[in-house]
């Protein structure tokens, strides 16, 4: 019950912020003889209003790679991002859109992404953060869940990653870092304990920019766990995703 | 004589030719620490671009039925967290809660439970990557058109029943209804399949799951 009243609440903070964002539009100029204004942020959608060069048009709002706007006759329609982009703004500057070229990709800071893939013969789903300290060092905040057959663990770890060639559609990459991870087994087994444990890791993959902000990426991890037997347990990983960056 | 008054003349201009030039260096160095009288229009488009209001991310709940395999039809209600990369692609975290019944066998065993009320808590994430199929409008009356799209969905993610975490799969489809710019409503029809051996022999299980939400672009 709390948590509906708290995400209730979220969404009437999210009302009122719609309200605030509406207060001043930024304006620019066209550019192009003339911009075309479909009724819906997507390639399918309808022309149903075209506007001229010279023509002063409000900015209202970016959904992905389209904007909402508003022209001076009162009608509002989405223009895809190659048009705005042949805009000018108030200063007479070219309309600079960010966050959609190979360019954009290499001066990135943060991105965010999800892989799935193999955990020692489990199920492996996880999700991560990175940080941009240089072109070529990423710092990386992981966690992860494995589902296997007999037990499952819940893991976070903070890692370096090294890319070779940040500025490039493809480049290999190497992964070091920490972090614990805690195992516990199926209900179905007895006379099993749940574990938690410090581990390290190592690793290389792959990752490529796609198109837009879509990355893929593909690593081999290998797991030392520190555990309180007599020997370490080492785990292999493997697995692919896809990110984004902002 | 002559050529005496010659050299000297010659380095009094020089003199004054390189006094002057100073003058000039020392009247530049001048306009640089002072104000200019017209100011340079500065360069506003950073501001211009943190203005635009960017609504890549959608959050929402959503309230159901969900078919457990066995273990009946309930209510299900949950919340997501979407995040549009593209006008086709977005990724979706969903994640959800169910109370389950009890099954046939159980009830007309009468005594026998198969499960405690703890393990009979039904609840799921999962992190799906889905794709919008069939963007569109939707017409209400004459002068109305609402922006729908119909999407396929499909991912991982976890399910806890009956005791244990199970990876979980789901496939489904869905319609986004928008009839605001920032607001949707949502219906969709998910899948989630995982193996359980919970009745003696491992098996598949295919739990339908109808739902209905709304959800807030920002």
């Amino acid at each position: 019950m709390r948590v509906g009243a708290s995400i209730v609440i979220a969404g009437l903070c999210l009302l009122s912020l719609q309200g605030r964002a509406q207060e001043q539009h930024p304006e620019v100029t066209i550019q192009d003889p003339f911009i075309e204004l479909h009724t819906g942020p997507g390639r399918g959608y309808p022309i149903f209003h075209v506007a001229e060069r010279g023509e002063n048009i409000e900015v209202l709002r970016r959904r992905t790679d389209w904007f909402q706007v508003r022209v001076a006759r009162g009608e509002e329609g989405w223009v895809p991002l190659e048009q705005m982009a042949r805009t000018l703004d108030t200063d007479g500057e070219a309309f600079d859109v960010p966050g959609s070229t190979l360019e954009d990709y290499t001066a990135r800071r943060w991105e965010a992404g999800f892989m799935y893939g193999d955990f020692g013969g489990a199920n492996m789903i996880s999700a991560y953060g990175g940080f941009g300290l240089s072109e070529n060092l990423q710092l990386e905040l992981s966690v992860g869940q494995a589902l296997g057959r007999f037990s499952d663990s819940v893991m976070a770890s903070l890692s370096l990653t090294h890319l070779m060639f940040p500025d490039k559609r493809w480049t290999p990459l190497f992964t070091l870092g920490a972090g614990r991870i805690e195992t516990s087994p199926k209900a179905t087994l007895v006379g099993t304990v749940d574990r938690s444990d410090t581990m390290a890791h190592a690793g290389f993959g792959v990752r490529s920019y796609l198109a837009r902000r879509f990355v893929f990426r593909a690593e081999y991890k290998s797991y030392v766990v520190f555990t309180s037997r007599d020997d370490n347990e080492e785990i292999g990983e493997w697995k692919a995703g896809f990110s984004f960056f902002f | 004589m002559e050529s005496r008054f010659l050299v000297l003349f010659l380095i009094a201009t020089l003199a004054a030719g390189a006094g002057g030039c100073a003058r000039q260096r020392t009247v530049a160095a001048g306009d640089a620490g002072n104000p200019p009288v017209i100011e340079p229009e500065v360069d506003r488009r950073e501001i211009e671009q943190s203005r635009i209001d960017t609504e890549d991310f959608e959050v929402g709940i959503y309230a159901g039925q969900l078919s457990v395999e066995d273990f009946g039809v309930n209510n299900v209600l949950g919340g997501h967290f979407a995040y549009h990369i593209s006008e086709g692609f977005f990724v979706d975290l969903s994640a959800g809660k169910s109370d389950t019944e009890r099954t046939s066998f159980e009830r007309l065993s009468g005594a026998a439970q198969l499960l405690t009320d703890d393990e009979r808590e039904y609840s799921y994430y999962n992190l799906s990557l889905g794709y919008n199929v069939l963007p569109g409008e939707g017409f209400v009356g004459e002068n109305r058109a609402i922006n729908t799209a119909i999407y396929v969905i499909g991912g991982v993610g976890k399910t806890d029943f009956a005791g244990d975490d199970r990876f979980t799969l789901n496939l489904g489809v869905g319609i986004r209804i928008m009839p605001l710019d920032w607001l949707a409503v949502h219906a969709d029809f998910r899948d989630h399949i995982y193996d359980i051996d919970l009745l003696g022999q491992e098996k598949t299980a295919h739990n339908l799951e109808a739902r209905v939400g709304v959800s807030f672009f920002f």
